[in-house]
């Protein structure tokens, strides 16, 4: 007996409101955080992450209410990513209510962070958000939200992570990310089968069985999806479902 | 008015469990933060929360809270991961630290017992068998899903304390229930509805508790 494979959506908070659009482009309000999360949790969301992608500098109050508010609300794991640079910024998100806080770009730019953090308040609230582009057969890391290409490469990368104490980590394929043409599995299965922390999939979620060979040829302990869940596509409980009956352990 | 105490001993998830209980609780209750002995005197209910490490837990406990164990033997106690585990006799983690010797067994580390491939720490969503019917468990089915996040497990050894028990390769201990000493390795205040229940069934015991 294994624990459940997660099903997480994952929302964009920009200002303190959920948008969501398409390849950056019209991007529109889609609601209240609250009111979102708490419609994930009832359908079954086994986690909800946070994605910052406010821009200015004012976004870290904007999103320290976010959290602070669904925290208030919804009972289940959030975790919380985008911007985080330092330890402080891990401690504020944690102290308001986030369990785990992603890092991106600073853990690689500062390694060291990752070792510092964990050391401080534990593996468990660390997941480590590696974005992933396939150049000349090598998966390659890139930082600062897909822009800045890095001389790192995917595998030793998320072993390098594990070793420094990362509690999980988040894969995302950046050829696949907004293609709705499946996740990249073979990446996945190469990154999953030699860490011992879990690895959650991202990037590529178009249909439900995509979700399902994420897990079955991925061998990911958790799928995150974004816009099937916000535009109505499926909910999370057809999609725990679907997966059930595939033989797929679900909460 | 009653004063539901949670401990802080500065390395826990208070805020979330603070934050699980005052959905849960009625105008009769209030919720405070005990930082030492002095702020669980007068508490009807304790609650200790738990994240980190075995051996400096104990320590900060036995700083700050030097009474702790004689309280947690007379008030409706709630013990949530590390606040379960150190009511066994003994945790490995960290070469080895004598617990609280509540609850007999002994606290283990999942990875000196299990299969390579198995992912610790043990992380997610698990079923937990209810082993009889409690007041506690009232509108949870058996079998539900609990969440769960840690790498070293118990496993008691008398059987009349085990109120439930779940599987991550091997079977371990994943709830107790000693007299007025409940206490889980899963965490209700994650836990959406069955975790929110829980709480509540808590609440709803310790008022039955002489």
């Amino acid at each position: 007996m294994s624990v459940a494979k997660r099903i997480i959506p994952c929302l964009d908070v920009d200002k303190g409101r959920v948008v969501k659009g398409t390849n950056f482009i019209d991007i529109v309000d889609a609601g209240d955080p609250v009111e979102i999360a708490q419609k994930y949790d009832n359908e079954g969301a086994d986690e909800i992450t946070f994605l910052d992608i406010t821009a200015s500098h004012e976004g870290r109050n904007n999103i320290l209410s976010v959290v602070e508010r669904v925290a208030d609300e919804v009972f289940i794991p959030l975790t919380v990513g985008g911007g985080v640079k330092n330890f402080n910024d891990v401690r504020d998100l944690l102290s308001v209510g986030a369990d785990k806080v992603t890092i991106n770009t600073a853990a690689v730019s500062n390694p060291d962070m990752i070792d510092d953090v964990t050391d401080k308040i534990g593996r468990q609230c660390i997941v480590v958000a590696v974005d992933v582009k396939k150049i000349d057969n090598n998966y390659i890391v890139f930082t600062h939200g897909g822009r800045t290409q890095t001389n790192l490469k995917a595998y030793d990368w998320c072993l390098e992570c594990q070793k420094r104490g990362a509690g999980e980590i988040l894969l995302t394929s950046m050829d696949k990310d907004g293609t709705k043409d499946g996740f990249d599995v073979e990446i996945l299965s190469k990154i999953s089968n030699n860490v011992t922390i879990p690895v959650i999939a991202s990037g590529g979620a178009g249909n439900l069985d995509h979700l399902y060979q994420a897990i079955v040829r991925g061998n990911a302990d958790a799928v995150l999806a974004a816009s099937i869940f916000h535009f109505g596509e499926y909910t999370i409980s057809q999609a725990k479902e679907y997966l059930k009956a595939k033989g797929i352990s679900v909460r | 008015m009653k004063n539901i105490a949670v401990i802080d001993y500065g390395m826990s998830n208070l805020h979330s469990v603070l934050k699980s209980l005052k959905k849960v609780i009625n105008k009769n209750y209030n919720l405070s933060i005990a930082y030492s002995s002095r702020d669980i005197e007068d508490a009807s209910l304790l609650v200790l929360p738990g994240q980190g490490a075995a051996n400096s837990c104990l320590e900060k406990l036995a700083s700050d809270f030097p009474n702790l164990k004689t309280h947690i033997m007379n008030k409706p106690f709630l013990g949530i991961c590390l606040g379960f585990q150190i009511l066994f006799e003994k945790s490995f983690e960290n070469d080895g630290v004598d617990c609280f010797s509540l609850i007999t067994g002994d606290v283990k580390d999942f990875r000196s017992t299990i299969k390579k491939d198995m992912k610790v720490p043990h992380m997610g969503w698990n079923k937990v068998n209810q082993k009889y019917n409690h007041i506690l468990w009232e509108n949870i089915p058996d079998k539900s899903f609990f969440y769960f996040v840690h790498s070293y497990y118990a496993k008691a050894t008398t059987e009349t304390n085990i109120l439930s028990d779940s599987d991550y390769e091997i079977n371990f201990t994943s709830s107790i229930l000693k007299d007025n000493i409940f206490a889980c390795q899963f965490h209700p205040e994650k836990s959406s509805k069955h975790g929110l229940q829980l709480l509540s069934n808590f609440i709803n015991w310790s008022e039955k508790l002489t």
